[in-house]
């Protein structure tokens, strides 16, 4: 009698409007691990996902965007705590697909975390920091306050996977964006994951959506895509750049670029309290004073 | 060719006054009565007493008196007489079908028939046939009337076209009283529906009612709060006491003491009787019974054993 | 034809405001002026509600040092009571100046090996922690905190627990951004801070200042008042549960004598005071000269007025929050109300009819809306000062509510024919005693509003933007609500203008005391 025990594989699907779905089109992408060997399927998602991804990101944003500060705060840092709580098997998916050693697959996912707790404190902060109350000299009243610029497509680089793809989000969704991410192609299973990390920290469907499949294949369509507002390329990917930004000639859509090496999002450099300006309006208001 | 100032100039303004509402203040202050903990026997008393608020109601493209028949029945026994649980204050329906629910209540029922008309939901429709339908349900033998106001006419401001026809209404429901229903959905802002209000108590409301329950939002606290606040200024101005029935929305048996205590903390004794409050619902009234059974018996109930209006 | 349509075109004499018409409806009865009152009745009573979780007090409550629950030096112990029965609830250590000595100690050991080196992301995950099990505890705590101060449970597990969760969250989440908070500068933290507090939001003072104090790197040597020990005790626990470093808080309870030892102690480098304008008068004297750092959060006679335009419904039932939340033991409170002249009568009436519906009593019974004075000193004060308004010459109105026999009680209370000479509107009374007065304009509003020593707060109520802002610019007073009253938020700074005392606490602003910039 055998004591060998079959595995039940695991397909990696897509994060759209908080549900996990197959393609559309029905393709899968077979992951492998630095010495060639299959790992795990993935979805290879095609520009139809990408459309349904921003559609359920347009539906999110105006409830993300109305809760208090606080309660996004509160919705990030249970995150952070799903995370921690889950980190052995994060760390696991990182070693796995990167062949990098367990203690630094852990210390990229202690990272994550700590990235997340510090966004989650920025959300009811950044509009003191950044907003303003101005000494105009009519007798109005005047002040500036920041908004999020409603939905933005995120390209994450290839690695680090997890930790990069949680840098370029954090800022983005703490101000009330939702976001449409395209995850690391080469080591796409730590970022798929992570969805599963967002679904159960009381984040609403919608507001994270995350694709996988081929940067190539859908750059277009979101350099194109009129109901995106912006766009964070740290897809590292040369081309990119003039591609995507490119989109802006089409409805002005923002574009920021993070060109950031591997090494550099374990740095300071990936933790920018700027970056969350890149997906806010200023919006300046006057009122008069008096009797 | 007349001269210039031949006649004096009369200032006609369409605009009414009435005092603005504050959205987040009177959202709070509602919010407030949700939190009250009502337990035991003020429990038991207050949700017998919804059940004798209640103005049962179905009001479907689909109704038949077949139909009518089942809720006037559950109307006038809405349970075993064991759990001694007073009879609702009225059944509301389509024109069409006062007669048959007359029929089926007879002369003397505890239970009135209450019926919508206006061209209920939208209004959109002339007066004249607006009228026409009132008077032909009173004829039919309805109690009450629950009309609806010109909405588009009070958001384009013809806010004395708006009281002009809720006066003609009163006259032709004769003996019957008029509720007028707002339909606050559509008024959006709680300063319009703080207006429309005193508009609909000076030209002769009875009752002023929250919505038609065909659109979202239908009845709130704050809404409710809002018209229930006008009453009270309403009252101290003219001594009239006039009756609040909020309208849709209205779905659990929680939901429905908070209105109680809304009733009660702002209007006081007087408002707690079905003569001067009123809760226009349908599904409302199984889960007001499955808490009374519950609060007697000490068991959460099933739906099963509940009959459907 | 032409006839029929012109007797259409009925001209109407138009009015610009339809008058109060005489009702169309004539069937119905028509109340005559004298009985248009409202009848706030039984004729549907509220059962009792009380909260049934049971909640465990230890007999007796020790000093919290150095991370360890640990006797007083002087073994002495004082009774601490429910104010709502008068029964003793436990004994809490009392604690003389060698115990501050200690905690003095431990605070400096901890800031010098632990605490103040910590990378601020590290500090505020502890704080993060702290958050969460409060959030975990809301239960046990806000029934603690009724039984010990007498407020209503409806406001300690609506109000006071989740904010006290609420400033930790936030100013957690400032420990690794200070340098945004202070552009241009580098801070530093200040070392140990004294802070002391008072009996009327005792945990969430105690969260006011420890928090902020301890996100920018300080350690803390905390005092709660007298008469509310328990729950600062309890969050010792949580510190503890948290794996907070011993020493980084400490908790020395005691007497005004206690407090002294911490404010006259050379090696505290901040202190801290919530409390009277008196006591921080005494304070400051003895921290002039010694380079400590100072903060005072003091007493008010907040103004809250009223104008024509206001919304008037929303406006009372804010005044009334104003006043009569917590009892009115709060250094905010609106106790002086101005109201135009024009809406003074309606606003009268509305006042009185909504006093009627609050609900005082048991304050462990859901439904209280307004609990126990907080001992039988203060409302000897109280009574005093009503008494004296009295014989002043002023008209006092009250509800008519039952009171419980034991306790410390007094009903909610508003006096008209006021002055500003007249004790009652000077005074800070510090109880559910609203004083009630008219103007005519504005700037008379404005004027009067600023005729105190006071400047901690105010409230304005109007319909109209722009005079909100000119209000708001010309009120002397560190906090201006308009068309609202008592909000509260960790990112909202608080404190006064002239004698309601100096510095912030909140916000952006709220870090500055608690650190060197350079």
């Amino acid at each position: 009698m055998s004591d060998a025990r079959l595995d039940v594989r695991k397909t990696y699907k897509l994060f759209v409007g908080g549900n996990f779905v197959r393609s559309e089109s029905g393709r899968s992408l077979q992951v492998h691990d630095p010495e060639g060997r299959p790992l795990d399927n993935i979805c290879h998602a095609s520009r139809k996902d990408l459309r349904d991804a921003v559609v359920a990101a347009r539906s999110a944003a105006a409830g993300w965007a109305k809760k208090t500060a606080y309660l996004r705060g509160q919705i990030l840092y249970r995150a952070a705590e799903m995370l921690e709580n889950r980190a052995a098997a994060l760390a696991g998916e990182i070693a796995r697909s990167t062949g990098v050693t367990d203690n630094k697959a852990r210390a990229e996912v202690n990272l994550a975390v700590d990235r997340l707790v510090y966004f989650a404190g920025w959300t009811d902060k950044f509009a003191q920091v950044f907003g303003a109350v101005n000494p105009v000299a009519s007798s109005h009243f005047n002040f500036t306050i920041p908004e999020p610029t409603g939905v933005v497509a995120v390209l994450a680089p290839d690695e680090p996977s997890l930790l990069a793809l949680v840098s370029t989000l954090g800022p983005v969704i703490l101000s009330g964006n939702s976001a449409v991410a395209v995850a690391s192609e080469k080591f796409p299973l730590p970022a798929l994951s992570f969805a599963e990390i967002l679904a159960t920290s009381d984040l609403p469907g919608g507001v994270v959506n995350i694709l996988s499949g081929k940067r190539e294949e859908l750059l277009p369509h979101i350099a194109g895509h009129m109901d995106i507002n912006a766009i964070i390329d740290a897809s590292g990917v040369e081309g990119a750049a003039r591609a995507l930004q490119s989109g802006t000639a089409v409805n002005l859509k923002r574009y920021a670029r993070r060109a950031l090496a591997a090494q550099d999002w374990f740095a300071v450099a990936g933790e920018d309290a700027y970056w969350i300006l890149d997906t806010v309006e200023f919006k300046t208001a006057w009122h008069p004073i008096g009797l | 060719m007349t001269p210039f100032l031949s006649a004096p100039r009369q200032f006609r303004s369409t605009r009414v006054a009435a005092p603005t509402v504050d959205q987040v203040m009177v959202e709070e202050r509602a919010a407030s009565f949700a939190r009250r903990s009502i337990k035991a026997g003020a429990k038991l008393a207050g949700l017998k007493m919804v059940v004798s608020m209640m103005d049962l109601t179905t009001l479907e493209g689909k109704d038949t008196p077949g139909k009518v028949a089942y809720l006037c029945r559950k109307a006038l026994q809405p349970i075993e007489a064991k759990y001694q649980v007073p009879p609702c204050a009225a059944v509301c329906v389509y024109p069409k079908m006062v007669r048959h629910a007359r029929r089926f209540l007879g002369v003397h029922s505890p239970v009135r028939v209450a019926s919508v008309a206006t061209g209920f939901p939208s209004g959109q429709f002339p007066q004249r046939t607006k009228l026409e339908e009132v008077r032909r349900a009173a004829g039919d033998g309805a109690d009450e009337i629950d009309m609806v106001i010109d909405r588009g006419a009070f958001l384009a401001g013809e806010h004395r076209k708006v009281s002009d026809e809720i006066a003609a209404v009163k006259e032709a429901c004769g003996a019957a009283h008029l509720k007028v229903i707002l339909e606050t959905g559509e008024l959006v802002t709680y300063d319009n529906v703080r207006l429309a209000s005193q508009l609909a108590m000076e030209a002769g409301a009875d009752f002023i009612k929250t919505s038609t329950g065909k659109i979202q939002p239908a009845a709130t606290l704050p809404v409710t709060l809002v018209m229930l606040e006008a009453i009270r200024d309403y009252f101290f101005e003219t001594g009239v006491r006039i009756g609040m029935k909020p309208a849709g929305g209205i779905r659990t048996a929680k939901q429905s003491l908070a209105w109680l205590v809304m009733v009660k903390e702002t209007l006081g004794d007087d408002w707690l009787d079905p003569a001067l409050f009123r809760i226009g619902a349908s599904t409302l009234l199984n889960d007001v019974l499955m808490q009374i059974v519950k609060t007697t018996d000490g068991h959460y109930q099933s739906a099963d054993y509940f009959s459907l209006p | 034809m032409k006839a029929k349509s012109s007797s259409k075109l009925k001209t109407r004499r138009a009015v610009a405001v339809l008058e109060p018409v005489a009702p169309a409806h004539s069937v119905k009865p028509v109340a005559s002026v004298r009985d248009r009152r409202l009848k706030f009745g039984d004729r549907w009573d509220y059962a009792p509600a009380p909260e049934t979780v049971p909640v465990k007090i230890d007999a007796r409550h020790e000093l919290f040092i150095d991370g360890k629950f640990t006797p007083p030096h002087s073994g002495k112990y004082f009774d601490s009571i429910n104010p709502a029965t008068e029964e003793k609830l436990c004994e809490i250590a009392h604690g003389d100046s060698e115990d501050v000595d200690r905690a003095v100690k431990a605070a400096r050991r901890a800031f010098d090996t632990v605490w103040g080196k910590m990378p601020g992301r590290e500090r505020g995950k502890y704080l993060f922690r702290v958050a969460r099990i409060v959030q975990e505890r809301a239960r046990e705590l806000a029934i603690l905190e009724t039984m010990d101060g007498g407020k209503p449970i409806k406001e300690s597990r609506d109000f006071d627990v989740p904010m006290v969760a609420a400033h930790f969250f936030h100013h957690g989440g400032w420990a690794d951004k200070l340098q945004y908070a202070f552009p241009g500068r580098t801070p530093r933290p200040l070392g140990v801070a004294g802070q002391i507090i008072p009996w009327n939001f005792p945990l969430l003072m105690a969260a006011w200042k420890m928090a902020p104090a301890l996100a920018c790197g300080n350690t803390v040597v905390l005092k709660p008042s007298k008469t509310t020990s328990i729950t600062a005790l309890r969050l010792a626990a949580i510190f503890q549960e948290a794996g907070l470093p011993d020493g980084v808080v400490n908790i020395v309870t005691g007497t005004a004598e206690t407090g002294g030892a911490i404010y006259h102690h050379p090696d505290v480098n901040k202190i801290a005071f919530t409390g009277s304008t008196e006591v921080g008068k005494v304070i400051a004297q003895a921290c002039a000269g010694t380079g400590k750092r100072l903060t005072l959060e003091l007493g008010g006679k907040a103004a809250n007025i009223i104008l024509e335009d206001a919304p008037l419904d929303q406006a009372v039932e804010g005044v009334v929050s104003g006043i009569y939340f917590n009892q009115g033991h709060v250094c905010c409170a609106g106790s002086r109300l101005f109201v135009q002249e024009g809406v003074f009568g309606t606003v009268i009436k509305k006042l009185r009819d909504r006093i009627q519906t609050l609900r005082v009593g048991n304050p462990l019974d859901k439904n209280t809306d307004v609990g126990a004075i907080n001992s039988s000193a203060q409302l000897e004060k109280i009574r005093e000062l009503v008494q004296c308004g009295i014989d002043e010459g002023a008209e006092v109105e009250q509800s008519e509510c039952a009171l419980p026999a034991r306790g410390y009680w007094f009903r909610p209370t508003f006096l008209t024919n006021v002055t500003m000479s007249h004790r009652v509107a000077q005074e800070e009374i510090f109880g559910p005693v609203l004083t009630v007065m008219s103007f005519r304009t504005p700037e008379e509003a404005l004027e009067r509003a600023n005729n105190t020593p006071y400047g901690l707060s105010a409230g304005v109520w109007t319909d109209k933007g722009s005079k909100i802002f000119k209000m708001v610019g010309q009120l002397r007073a560190g906090v201006v609500w308009a068309n609202s009253y008592n909000k509260f938020d960790p990112a909202s700074p608080f404190g006064g203008y002239k004698e309601s005392g100096f510095g912030r606490e909140g916000g952006m602003q709220g870090l500055a005391a608690y650190v060197n910039l350079s």
